[in-house]
């Protein structure tokens, strides 16, 4: 390891060409990626981007760093392994909506839930891009693809529900085209210790185009976008004019002047229990109304590595280090002269 | 039973044998295990060679009384090396009518049944199919039986133990094994000291199961019945010391001496599998050896979390069964691709499917060999025995480390759960398999990760935290050298010929076939795996009916050695004995056009050296 420098975006890139799609949402978040990544107190040696199978996973080649392009869904448990053989290393896995949510499915809600210290960012765009345009575990119900032409029979997953039904310590949601929340959330989660889960609506122009339009139209996204901040009430629009309140548990949008501000819920990202989170989420099963981005939930929780280490170390204090020639004799012998 | 003398100094009968097979046989929650393991571990502290077979049902507790529901343990003890757990028991342990109407027929020839007549009551006799008693029928006049009233006994023997209600018989399995101790004088010490171990913390639990075993062990001595005892004086082994091993234990000892080997440190990511699951628990007690364990989700991330944990720099290992091999197939590929060292271990059971669990086969031999998408090949090496685990996983590492590929190490379910004696190596005689990680550009001041090693073919390891040498890799092809992607129709030739010939290079880094061999012999016995006793075994009978036979044991299954062909061509007559439909024997037939003949078992047990011996006097007399 050199001494900490400041790198500049160019020593995140790698010398490899990058090929998505004129107009592609990834090229925003690879910007995002190593515009952050260049403020870090970091070298570029200790990163470690994995990923699995579809048009997202191709973002290791384009980082300058140690990566793996692996297979379909498993880069949680690659990575996962990494993250627990070396926790010195600050692992990153790069996945899409079929990648983790369906081949991958089962993965990725263990990582989440063991709290590997490994970034899961999934580029969410509710298409199968890399086969050319199949519905996607978060498409939409109904929706026309090749693989569903008389409309998709799939009740969609909701990614930020799912990561938080499976206690994931950090889940955040952002934007493709918002470079800045993006940053802040990549940042965001860096800092945690333990699994982070980043949601990224991004665009698909070929075979999802403006499927979060109404996040991120001039005008929609005046009137959908729900930033969420710890510790601050909820409420969105030009004048902030609607908010959201709890009753019994489930969250709903109402005209704050309706029913004044001290009603109006405080969103608590550091709260033990994720229900308050996970209610925020149902606001809307997909972006198509007032939807939240930023941090659902941040808590800690010991990381599966730092407990296992302590273990090692227990271990080794009560017994001494591991010999090799009285464990093989442990369960009693013989000599033969 | 092999007899050598019979003396009778006074009334009491010690006749000498030189081995002996008991089976301890009951239902699956009579202790049957336990009492056949602390019978083992006392012969083997006594000095016998031993060998052990353990078979139990799939269930948990399959219902009482049921024949499914019958486990048993059989440990053959004899004053010389032995290589099987004896085709047939000399002596039969049943606890209940069930146990005995499912073991009868392995039972040597005017054998001993030694049965708890307590059990023999209607209600049992009926659940395993009896019309009448065969304890008074006469059905059993060609054996040697003695029924003993088991529960009634035990219940008397540990009143003082404060035990109460039902769990008083569950000692009856100490009961048992004190009788079979008085039996074959075996040293008590061994097992009163286990069971001071075991349930020290429980004084009423430990109380009951001591004075069970004394009481079986008194009851000999005291009853006439039981004057004819069997003495099997130690064995001559090697000199060394000796301990008792299953095998999946020396495996898991194997997999921490081939990290020290490697001077790496260790991932063993596992799901739970029978039969492989005791060596995550072996390995998940050991915690201040450094290794990590990690229980997957599934045997998918089992896989993935090994290869993550060798991308990083450590020796990353998965164990599983077939099931699990299946669906680790195409990490595997990708680890042939990356080019990174993984240890795949199989403990093989009966298949296909979920099959027969908790019995053994060796029918993955063809997926370990095949078993993967594309131009695949991966090095296969094969435990031959419990005492033979520990070295061959330590031989399997170095190939996995030096050669930069995922390894398949073959055990199967007999190997798992049968224990032998193992004279204890000199660990300072370990092998060096270290490499080195490399540290600096290697072409001109540029990093190629797929720049060749000219002997061994392999890539070099770069790990990540290592400055300048940061790169990607992963599943779409290689370019050579580079290691970026490619479609280059002439690269992707030139990559699948350089992994092929990387994993043929092994061949040039393993030892020669050496055949045990009769001056003359014209049939050849080629075997793998956990064969080698059986096999051996028969080979030992037929040399003795002064017939010559050949007989080779292959550990390295591919690439094979490099004189198998040569050796192969030398007999007349090659004999393949497998518990599988042909795997080797395709094989050979294949790379040889070899005329093999295939001697196939899918029974879900081990070969007999009976077995073996019948079929090497066919092949040798047709």
């Amino acid at each position: 390891m050199t001494d900490t420098t400041t790198h500049s975006r160019q020593d995140w890139q790698s010398d490899q060409e990058v090929r998505w799609c004129p107009g592609c949402g990834d090229y925003t978040i690879l910007a995002a990626v190593q515009n952050f990544m260049a403020d870090l107190d970091v070298e570029k040696e200790d990163v470690v981007f994995i990923s699995g199978i579809g048009c997202a996973a191709r973002f290791p080649y384009y980082m300058n760093t140690y990566g793996m392009h692996s297979i379909h869904g498993r880069a949680p448990a690659i990575a996962s392994g990494l993250a627990v053989a070396r926790p010195d290393l600050s692992v990153w896995v790069v996945s899409g909506d079929g990648d983790a949510l369906s081949i991958g499915g089962n993965h990725f809600i263990h990582a989440l839930r063991r709290n590997i210290n490994i970034k899961i960012l999934l580029f969410n765009n509710q298409i199968y891009g890399l086969t050319k345009g199949q519905y996607s575990p978060t498409s939409e119900q109904g929706k026309r693809t090749k693989s569903s032409p008389w409309g998709s029979i799939d009740h969609p997953f909701n990614p930020v529900s799912l990561a938080l039904g499976a206690e994931a310590t950090f889940v955040a949601r952002t934007i493709d085209m918002d470079r800045l929340h993006t940053q802040d959330m990549l940042q965001q989660a860096y800092d945690h210790k333990g699994s982070a889960f980043i949601e990224i609506y991004q665009n698909c122009n070929v075979f999802n185009d403006k499927a979060f339009i109404k996040l991120t139209g001039r005008e929609e996204r005046e009137i959908n976008r729900i930033n969420l901040e710890h510790g601050k009430p909820v409420v969105f629009g030009p004048e902030n004019q609607w908010g959201v309140v709890m009753e019994q548990g489930t969250a709903r949008v109402v005209d704050v002047s309706a029913v004044g501000i001290d009603r109006i819920h405080v969103h608590d990202a550091e709260a033990d229990s994720p229900s308050g989170a996970f209610a925020l989420t149902r606001l809307s099963h997909n972006p198509i109304g007032p939807t939240p981005v930023g941090v659902f939930r941040k808590v800690q929780r010991p990381t599966y590595e730092t407990t296992l280490q302590q273990q090692i170390h227990d271990a080794q204090a009560s017994r001494g280090p591991g010999d090799l020639s009285k464990l093989i004799a442990s369960t009693g012998t013989w000599t033969v002269e | 039973m092999t007899e050598a003398s019979t003396i009778d100094p006074t009334d009491q009968q010690i006749e000498k044998v030189h081995t002996a097979a008991i089976r301890f046989a009951g239902d699956s929650g009579d202790g049957m295990q336990v009492a056949g393991a602390r019978f083992t571990d006392a012969s083997a502290i006594f000095g016998n060679d031993l060998s052990t077979f353990p078979n139990f049902p799939a269930e948990i507790r399959a219902p009482a009384g049921t024949l499914p529901g019958v486990s048993s343990f059989q440990v053959h003890i004899a004053d010389r090396d032995i290589l099987t757990p004896g085709d047939q028991p000399d002596v039969l342990v049943v606890m209940n009518p069930a146990a005995l109407k499912a073991n009868l027929h392995d039972l040597a020839p005017a054998g001993t049944i030694v049965a708890n007549s307590d059990a023999f009551v209607d209600r049992n006799l009926e659940k395993a199919g009896y019309d009448t008693n065969p304890l008074e029928d006469g059905s059993l006049d060609a054996y040697r039986l003695l029924a003993v009233p088991m529960e009634e006994l035990t219940k008397k023997a540990v009143e003082d133990s404060g035990l109460k209600g039902r769990g008083v018989l569950r000692s009856k399995n100490f009961f048992a094994l004190g009788l079979m101790a008085w039996m074959f004088h075996r040293p008590l010490e061994p097992t009163l000291q286990w069971i001071d171990r075991k349930f020290g913390k429980d004084d009423e639990v430990r109380a009951a199961n001591e004075m069970a075993f004394r009481a079986g062990y008194h009851l000999g001595e005291t009853t006439e019945m039981f004057r004819h005892t069997y003495a099997v004086q130690p064995a001559k082994l090697p000199a060394g010391t000796y301990t008792n091993v299953t095998g999946n234990q020396a495996l898991a000892w194997g997999i921490i001496a081939a990290g020290q080997a490697a001077r790496l440190p260790v991932l063993y990511a596992s799901y739970p599998i029978t039969p492989a699951s005791e060596i995550l628990h072996e390995l998940a007690r050991h915690r201040n050896f450094g290794v990590r364990t990690f229980q997957a989700e599934d045997e998918i991330a089992a896989v993935g979390a090994a290869l993550g944990a060798s991308f990083g720099g450590h020796l990353g290992v998965t164990g599983t069964s077939g099931p699990g091999v299946a669906l680790k197939s195409e990490t595997i590929s990708l680890a042939v691709m990356t080019e990174l060292p993984i240890l795949i271990i199989d403990v093989q059971r009966g298949g296909p499917s979920t099959g027969l669990p908790t019995k053994t086969e060796q029918a993955d031999l063809l997926m370990a060999m095949y078993g993967r998408h594309g131009e695949a090949p991966l090095p296969i090496v094969a435990i031959a025995s419990p005492s033979d685990a520990f070295e061959t996983t330590i031989e399997a590492a170095r190939i996995a480390l030096k050669y930069m590929t995922p390894v398949m190490l073959m055990s199967d379910g007999y190997i798992a759960t049968s224990a032998e004696p193992w004279r204890l190596p000199d660990l300072e005689d370990l092998p060096d398999i270290s490499v080195k990680f490399i540290s600096e550009a290697n072409a001109n001041g540029e990093f190629l990760p797929y720049l060749r090693d000219e002997k061994t073919l392999s890539r070099p390891w770069a790990v990540p935290g290592t400055p300048g040498l940061e790169h990607r890799i992963g599943g779409l092809e290689k370019e050579d050298g580079t290691g970026n992607v490619s479609y280059n129709p002439a690269n992707h030739e030139k990559m699948t010929m350089l992994r092929e010939q990387k994993i043929g290079r092994i061949a040039e880094d393993i030892p020669e076939i050496v055949v045990d061999e009769d001056e003359g012999a014209e049939v050849l016995v080629l075997g793998w795996g956990s064969s080698y006793g059986a096999i051996l075994a028969g080979v030992r009978r037929v040399r003795a009916r002064e017939q010559k036979v050949a007989r080779v044991h292959l550990r390295y299954l591919n690439p094979f050695p490099k004189n198998l062909g040569e050796v192969l061509s030398r007999y007349p007559k090659v004999l393949v004995p497998e518990l599988n439909r042909g795997h080797l024997w395709r094989m050979i037939r294949s790379d040889f056009l070899t005329d093999a003949i295939r001697y196939s078992k899918v029974q879900g047990q081990p070969l007999k050296a009976s077995e073996i011996e019948a079929k090497l006097m066919e092949t040798i007399e047709s």
